[in-house]
């Protein structure tokens, strides 16, 4: 059996930023599994630049954005082991992996990072009618087709979903000689960034049909074509508005979840609304010593906040190890509540002693609102109030507390996150 | 006259502005809600420009194609030259990022840069 105080399972940036934020608080025994060939996760194969604003104040693209954490790992000699798949955990810290050189082996860590980040949502998952022709993919997997063995899966396309993924596939496939007919999305408004839309869509006047979703796809061995259908305010199809569109492929674009069998077989408790872990404000499970962060948590829209929060784990990861494991007491914790449409919080819980000076917890809304304020109530008192000229389910919301402001409620429970109307 | 209608990308809102043209010059712009979206409507009606990223054949690498993109932004309607320029183009591993794919790619005066490290097999 082999021996590390801190075991992080996925090498993408969460894990890379959990394991330099770890190792710069003076963790030494620390080793990353990835399973892909490589580390970086699936920024490798997202080439298209935005990322980094936030961190490096530069536009990168996502290999780029990946490469100065892959550098800053092994400046600072963190080990890690590649084509390895993590196959169990359990909840006292041993870790099973596999790979073709050492074949089975077991990990006693002290600390866990979980790091696996999400996968998207398939067509089983989507109930469309239809045979189950080849032509049918999720947009990341053509994603990985295109930008990394350099192959088109398709030359007549419709999206389904308009998600990020499904919008910057709108363009890469557009540009590399396809015909992207449609972007159809079941909701009424678009889960991609606005900059995507406009960049990937408008600018190659490829229309995006809001409040539509495909109710059939013909072809048996290859798509042939699909049928798009409008939908009422409850998501079904309105008969009569049918529309035929011939394509041989269709890719899809429909959400994206975390993934956590891994964390299931921990027994750690689980979130339902976001398919993730819940955590307290170290980013710490329900089981002590094992921690979340990027993906695998709640699915982030920008890569810079996933840096941000792993970055948190890996610290608080870091002086768990230091502290020897004695966590305080579970029992005395703010717990941190949603109303209306803010659909959940990270983290669930606040041990205050345990707090840095200021902590984010992170959201989202399940609503569109223009011009409101989101307020934070401390028990029935509104402290924070930010307004915001909107927010939307596709943008996620931060607010930063300061633990200053905590401990001037000795007597804190509970603190509610509301969007109000200004 | 001539309107042309923009979303803004500047936040979330996306705002729907109406530019107007007279001539080839701006005479009015409606429907931003601040200073940000203005400006972003004046550019993109007079010089819109854009990153382009696409991938490039290796060889000898460890993997099949490296990422690239143009190291400044090039202008809009250039964008497919710029793709069509890269089609052809293949490069010998080992490759860094920011090392220079094409000097000048499609008569932009931008160079194509790699955006990934590419080792020896």
């Amino acid at each position: 059996m082999l021996h590390y105080d801190l075991v992080i399972v996925g090498g993408g940036p969460a894990g890379l930023a959990a394991a330099a934020a770890a190792k710069k608080s003076g963790l030494e025994s620390i080793i990353i599994l990835e399973r892909d060939h490589e580390l970086g996760g699936i920024l490798n194969q997202c080439i298209h630049n935005g990322f980094g604003l936030h961190t490096f104040k530069e536009e990168l693209t996502g290999p780029e954005y990946a490469g100065r954490f892959i550098d800053e790992v092994t400046a600072l000699q963190i080990e890690y082991k590649l084509n390895t798949m993590v196959m169990d955990i359990t909840a006292d810290k041993k870790v099973t992996a596999m790979n073709r050189n050492d074949g089975l082996f077991e990990i006693q860590a002290k600390a866990i990072i979980l790091a696996m980040g999400c996968r998207e949502r398939p067509r089983g998952a989507l109930n469309i009618p239809g045979y189950r022709p080849a032509g049918i993919y999720s947009a990341g997997t053509a994603q990985r087709l295109v930008n990394i063995e350099g192959f088109m899966p398709g030359r007549e396309v419709v999206i389904l979903g308009s998600g990020d993924i499904g919008l910057i596939m709108a363009r890469r496939m557009t540009l590399e000689g396809a015909k992207v007919k449609v972007v159809a999305e079941l909701m009424p408004f678009s889960g991609g960034l606005k900059r995507n839309i406009v960049q990937c869509l408008d600018d190659f006047g490829i229309p995006l049909k809001l409040s539509h979703t495909v109710v059939d796809i013909e072809g048996k061995e290859r798509v042939e074509g699909i049928t798009l259908a409008e939908v009422d305010q409850t998501g079904r199809p309105i008969p009569g508005t049918e529309e035929h569109y011939t394509c041989d492929t269709l890719l899809l674009s429909c959400g994206l979840i975390p993934e956590n069998e891994l964390s299931r077989g921990i027994g750690v408790d689980m979130e339902p609304v976001t398919n993730g872990p819940v955590v307290n404000e170290s980013l710490e499970t329900s089981v002590p010593g094992v921690f979340a962060c990027g993906n695998v948590l709640h699915v982030h829209d920008l890569v810079d906040f996933v840096s941000e929060e792993a970055a948190a784990a890996g610290k608080n990861a870091a002086r768990y190890i230091r502290e020897c494991g004695q966590t305080s007491d579970m029992g005395s914790a703010v717990k941190l509540c949603t109303e209306g449409i803010v659909r959940y919080t990270v983290p669930k819980t606040i041990h205050i002693e345990r707090m840095e000076d200021e902590l984010t917890v992170r959201f989202r809304v399940g609503a569109v609102q223009k011009n409101c304020y989101v307020s934070a109530y401390f028990d029935e008192e509104r402290v924070i109030k930010k307004r915001r000229p909107v927010v939307a389910p596709g943008e996620m919301e931060e607010v930063k507390l300061k633990k200053e402001m905590l401990l001037k409620y000795p007597d804190l429970k509970k603190i509610t996150f509301r969007v109000e109307e200004a | 006259m001539e309107k042309r209608e923009l979303t803004c990308i500047g936040c979330p809102l996306g705002c729907a502005i109406t530019v107007t043209m007279e001539s080839g010059e701006i005479v009015g712009i409606t429907g931003h809600t601040c200073k940000r979206g203005e400006e972003y409507a004046r550019k993109e009606v007079t010089n819109p420009t854009r990153i382009v990223t696409s991938i490039v054949k290796v060889e000898g690498g460890k993997i099949p194609m490296v990422s690239v993109k143009t190291k400044s932004d090039i202008p809009k309607n250039k964008i497919f030259d710029v793709v069509r320029g890269l089609k052809n183009v293949t490069v010998k591993a080992p490759v860094h990022i920011g090392d220079v794919i094409v000097s000048d790619i499609a008569d932009t005066g931008v160079a194509v840069v790699a955006t990934k490290n590419v080792d020896i097999l």
